[in-house]
């Protein structure tokens, strides 16, 4: 089994209301100076067939209109 | 010259369209030029071949407050009150991304409502989607469902009403239609008219990023790399806090008589409602694009002056007020920026800084499109296709069971339970609980009923009666609830109107509902028009969708849409001349064709005012309008909601020459089914109003006869068989 983390965002470029709240909300908590807050999720999983991988991130994890995604491979140097 | 012909055609204008662009300049257009003509010279914002049609529409009444041109309709509903109101299509947004393309057509409809002054208090939504069967058809009724809740939810509107067909031809182009409906007091109402040389516009809202720019016409213009990836026009994403914050604002603002007028930014973003506003004044505008506040640094002038970004709307301010504008603006932490003033040249000038990077006027921007006449030709018999679920040797209960579980017919429990329906404490009739939604307007003393409605299928089978059996149905709805109408507004969802047989459609809807209009002293107040809605296998069904504000003198009398008590009487009341023609049996069977029978408006009307008249005399215990899976579906569905069956004799309609399918099965207006005590049913006759007792409330089962045939059905299978819809849906995916 593969150990791989899948990290999804929003596309450059793309509004992200979530990514848009948290900015606004760190002055009141006294954190200045932060910019271009951008909010994705991440997913871990063991695959028995990375190879299709890309295609169920496709289908299911990401939405890929208006998401990217990035496949890790946890077993590397771990 | 060759590049700049090549290029207009994409942007999609024709060669005569872009010579003429040529002649209002007295020039070639430039680039920036060139997009905000190809946009506001597009179908969805010119409406080139619908506008010569639309002006059949009657907009005029005693009661309208603002008509078709402003951001929204509106009526009046007494004590200084107005209820403002809209639908609008969002269906190619929809196709691509149906949770994002949904909820942005819920806040853009919100802003329509809002832009004239008026509180959103509901939102009604009409959906088409293909066959349940097909995996697509469902990724998108998941996606728009859900898309309507998160928007309509989160903002705190009620989502009281609606309707979903599943046809086989909205497979590749659904339909998502959204209707608002809010309540302004008429003394802080605005107009979308600039006015006021000198007058400081500002923009308000989101900031502007690469939104929906011009679809892909001016994405294939722009000359993007393949690298380009970032800088491809995004899906216009949905933000209901932010949209949240405006709306406050707005209606802050316009309490405090800050604002000169407000119009929303929608389709071709600030080049429509600048130019829209400009010419609805007379005037002209200046606007600078490196004043309105970016989302991303490096964009061009024309995606600025062009980019769907939501959440934004454009106010003109005298100058001395922009102060305190922008102050009411810093306080709901929404998005400020004084990017432009009014003029008096005429014309609509984009400039960056001190550079004129386009100037164009207004009249030719706004009102030069060449207006297109029709080519219509009546298509030979029905263009559609067919396919058999049913056996039409099935028997009569199997029959019955197939309409309960049909998903045009089945509860639609499983969408609207996702949606927030009496936020704001207005809702009285929820969905599905009466045929119409009602909302109490303590502000005026009384409440409205609410409804939309629009049964494609039977369009295609005939563009003038089932635009026209549209009308009733809404009227019908009302009528159930007691409401009498006010007011109309529309979304005409048509295929191409360059084929002859869509224009014929679209020639014949149009004039079935100026007819009915006419003929039921309903103006038309505000409407929208969808054109281009295709597949590969070609047009969707021509699909008018009717949406109509009704006024009820209070909301405690309501009856419901189930029956009520055990032994009450039940009854056919109104001018019911049931037919299989069109019908949602026929489409089981697989045996649609061309053809509808002629409704008779007066007839409903006058059928309508009786039940109407009822309702509020609290004579009757329910009614519900007859209408999809005819009076057997109707029977069925009054006593799923009560938990008691019936048992009727369908005979009055046999011996007059129904046969047995079209009196359980039949369609068409103008059949109310309503129950109570006997008596009083009867005595609704009196005003010359066919009103036929069938039986009475109560036994355990669906006890149906109908001359040769008899039908009997347990209460549980029927409802087992109606609440499918889920099921099917979750199951599935």
């Amino acid at each position: 089994m593969a150990k791989v983390r899948v990290l999804i965002r929003p596309k450059g470029g793309i509004l992200d209301p979530q990514g848009k709240a948290v900015e606004r909300a760190l002055p009141a908590l006294g954190f200045e100076g932060i910019e271009r807050v951008r909010v994705g999720r991440m997913v871990e999983l063991e695959a028995e067939d990375p190879e299709r991988l890309p295609e169920l991130c496709e289908k299911l994890l990401a939405n890929p209109l208006i998401e990217d995604f990035e496949i890790e491979n946890l077993d590397d140097g771990a | 010259m060759t590049v700049e012909v090549s290029r207009h055609r994409e942007l999609g204008l024709t060669d005569a369209e872009y010579e003429l662009v040529v002649e209002k300049l007295s020039r070639e257009p430039n680039g920036v030029e060139l997009a905000m003509f190809s946009l506001l010279w597009s179908e969805h914002c010119a409406y080139k071949h619908s506008r010569k049609l639309l002006r059949r529409l009657p907009t005029e009444g005693e009661r309208v407050v603002m008509g078709p041109g402003e951001n929204a309709g509106a009526v009046d509903v007494g004590n200084g009150h107005a209820v403002a109101f809209k639908v609008e299509s969002h269906n190619h947004p929809s196709a691509v991304e149906p949770f994002q393309g949904a909820a942005t057509g819920v806040g853009g409809i919100l802003r329509d409502v809002f832009a004239l002054g008026a509180r959103p208090i509901a939102i009604l939504d009409s959906l088409r989607f293909g066959e349940l069967d097909s995996e697509r058809s469902r990724f998108l009724l998941d996606g728009a469902v859900r898309g309507i809740g998160h928007y309509g939810n989160s903002i705190g509107v009620p989502t009281v009403g609606g309707e979903i067909y599943f046809e086989a031809p909205y497979e590749h182009n659904c339909l998502v239609n959204a209707m608002c409906v809010g309540l302004a007091r008429q003394e802080a109402m605005v107009r979308a008219a600039a006015a006021g040389v000198g007058n400081a516009v500002v923009l308000m809202g989101a900031s502007t990023g690469r939104d929906g720019i011009g679809g892909a016409s001016v994405l294939a213009s722009a000359e993007l790399g393949d690298g380009d990836e970032a800088k491809r026009p995004t899906v216009q994403i949905g933000d209901p806090f932010e949209e949240s914050k405006l709306l406050e604002c707005c209606l802050e603002l316009l309490e405090k008589g800050l604002l000169v007028s407000l119009q929303d930014l929608g389709a071709a973003g600030l080049t429509s409602s600048a130019g829209e506003m400009a010419s609805a004044g007379g005037v002209g505008i200046d606007l600078d694009v490196a004043r309105v506040p970016l989302r991303e640094a490096d964009m061009e002038p024309f995606e600025i002056i062009v980019s769907e970004s939501q959440e934004r709307m454009l106010g003109v301010v005298e100058p001395a007020k922009v102060p305190e504008v922008l102050a009411v603006c810093e306080r709901w932490q929404t998005g400020a920026a004084e990017i432009g003033v009014v003029t008096g040249s005429g014309r609509v000038r984009v400039l960056r800084g001190a550079e004129v990077v386009g100037d164009v006027p207004v009249e030719a921007l706004v009102d030069g499109c060449p207006l297109y006449d029709l080519s219509p030709a009546e298509p030979n018999g029905w263009i559609y296709g067919n396919r058999a679920t049913l056996d039409s040797a099935a028997p009569a209960e199997e029959t019955l069971l197939a309409l309960l579980s049909s998903p045009s017919i089945a509860s639609k429990r499983w969408a609207f339970e996702q949606y927030d329906s009496v936020v704001g404490s207005r809702t009285v009739r929820r969905p599905e609980s009466a045929d119409a939604a009602v909302l109490a307007i303590p502000e005026a003393g009384n409440a409205i009923a609410v409804s939309i409605d629009g049964n494609g299928r039977r369009v295609a089978c005939d563009p003038y009666a089932g635009t026209v059996e549209a009308v009733l149905e809404c009227v019908q709805n009302l009528a159930c609830v007691g409401g009498e109408p006010l007011g109309l507004t529309n979304c005409l969802n048509f295929g191409n109107p360059e084929k002859p047989a869509t224009a014929w459609q679209l020639e014949r809807a149009v004039s079935g509902l100026a007819d009915a209009c006419e003929a039921l002293g309903v103006p038309v107040v505000s409407g929208n028009v969808s054109l281009y809605n295709e597949g590969p296998d070609g047009p969707i069904y021509p699909t008018p969708v009717v949406g109509m504000v009704g006024e009820l003198p209070e909301p405690g009398r309501v009856t419901g849409s189930s029956f009520a008590h055990e032994g009450d009487a039940v009854a056919l009341l109104g001018p019911f001349a049931p037919s299989l023609a069109g019908s949602e049996l026929a489409k089981l069977r697989g045996v649609l064709g061309a053809g509808l029978p002629s409704p008779d408006v007066s007839a409903v009307a006058e059928a309508c005012a009786t039940l109407r008249d009822a309702v509020r005399a609290g004579r009757i215990a329910s009614a519900h309008d007859v209408s999809d899976g005819g009076l057997a579906c109707a029977l069925a569905e009054g006593a799923i909601g009560a938990g008691l069956g019936c048992r009727v004799d369908l005979a009055p309609l046999v011996e007059r020459g129904c046969s047995a399918e079209e009196a359980l099965f039949g369609e068409g207006p103008g059949g109310f089914l309503i129950s109570g005590d006997r008596a009083a049913l009867e005595s609704l006759a009196a005003d010359g109003v066919e009103v036929l007792v069938l039986g009475e409330v109560g036994n355990g089962s669906l006890d149906i006869t109908a001359g040769e045939q008899a039908l009997v059905v347990p209460l549980a299978a029927a409802r087992t068989a109606w609440h499918s819809l889920a099921g099917r849906v979750e199951g599935a995916a």
